[in-house]
């Protein structure tokens, strides 16, 4: 395990921390140029974080419990494994469930500032379509990374979760965007 | 076990977690939502958000997670007293938090240009990046803590909380101290 002192936790977390970040720039100029929309639709700007941040966190829950599975020998990566296919479907109806909840509650606070521009139908729109395309985009993601990691023989739980959450944090911004142009 | 096990035992215990999260988001939406004359003032500000808040996921929810094995392995005690290992771990999270914003804002700073896309000045990046991230450090830093240790003598595992507890305050504290910071940065530059 690392020691306990500043120079030897940088030198674990920061080389890591660094290749993120600068992932994360990629999702944050795709947001710079959609911004003259979002500044338009207070409701869109309001949906960002909220998106970006369930995106992340359906991929680390699938990732982190296809890593347990995987380090328990439970799964096989096989189209017909139940567990491998009841996690996936998991993902998709949490997508259901948080997402309406999501856009739901972007139009509301909008709309409670006297800002809201758009009908909440098609805020909820926007947050339910978004919702279940990253979803299944979540769903490829972990499993190609998880796949990955067993082919090189990485530990699933250092790679595959830091991964697996950035991946889907640009994927939400990029996703978002889509939506908004086809549904706005 | 079928399918319908995995998604009945899946599911419930993952929804509570992400049901929080999603309204912390939506807290830090409706932050950045009142931010459009900010967003407008600072040319790349916007660029910057989905990276100033998941710094503040990554190096808090990564000194969560070792203060959380350290309490499992007897390595600290859960008491609010001056410890040097909490403190090592808490330092190096704000330094590595202040530093990879830094590295962030440099690299906006010199990618925009290329993209032939306005930029704020350096300058004004910087006291965004060093004052947003020393605020938003030590609020997390004071969440982690009090969440770990008050789990912990709770009898709860904080391996359970910590991660969601950090997403979620750091989507919320990281919002508001960006927030300041650039006003901070707007009044003085």
């Amino acid at each position: 395990m690392t020691d306990w002192t500043v120079r030897g936790i940088t030198r674990a977390l920061l080389p890591v921390l660094l290749v993120l970040t600068a992932l994360e720039l990629v999702s944050g100029l795709a947001l710079e140029s959609f911004e003259a929309t979002l500044l338009a639709y207070p409701s869109l700007l309001v949906l960002v974080p909220a998106v970006i941040g369930t995106a992340g966190n359906l991929g680390s829950v699938l990732s982190a419990r296809l890593a347990t599975a995987f380090h328990l020998g439970l799964l096989a990566f096989d189209p017909g494994d139940e567990r491998l296919v009841g996690n996936a479907a998991t993902t998709v109806l949490l997508a259901l469930t948080v997402f309406p909840v999501v856009g739901v509650g972007a139009w509301a606070v909008t709309w409670a500032t006297g800002r809201a521009r758009l009908s909440p139908w098609t805020v909820l729109a926007v947050a339910v379509t978004s919702g279940l395309a990253l979803a299944v985009l979540a769903v490829v993601v972990t499993v190609v990374a998880a796949y990955g990691a067993y082919r090189l023989e990485l530990d699933p739980d250092d790679v595959v979760i830091p991964t697996v959450t950035n991946v889907c944090d640009v994927l939400g911004v990029v996703v978002l965007l889509v939506v908004s142009q086809l549904l706005v | 076990m079928s399918v319908a096990d995995v998604v009945g035992e899946a599911y419930p215990s993952a929804l509570p977690t992400l049901l929080v999260s999603a309204v912390g988001g939506l807290l830090a939406g409706t932050v950045l939502g009142g931010m459009e004359a900010d967003l407008a003032a600072v040319d790349g500000l916007l660029v910057l958000v989905p990276a100033f808040l998941a710094i503040r996921g990554s190096v808090y929810g990564s000194l969560g997670s070792r203060l959380s094995s350290a309490l499992h392995q007897g390595l600290v005690s859960p008491t609010f007293e001056p410890d040097r290992r909490v403190g090592a771990a808490a330092l190096a999270a704000m330094l590595n938090g202040v530093g990879a914003t830094v590295f962030a804002t440099v690299l906006v700073v010199f990618v925009l240009p290329a993209l032939g896309r306005p930029v704020a000045p350096l300058g004004t990046f910087l006291v965004v990046a060093v004052v947003g991230g020393l605020l938003a450090g030590l609020a997390l830093t004071a969440v982690v803590l009090v969440v770990v240790f008050v789990g912990f003598r709770h009898g709860l595992n904080p391996d359970d909380i910590v991660g969601p507890a950090v997403t979620t305050a750091g989507d919320v504290f990281g919002m508001v101290a960006l927030l300041a910071a650039t006003r901070l940065a707007l009044a003085v530059t």
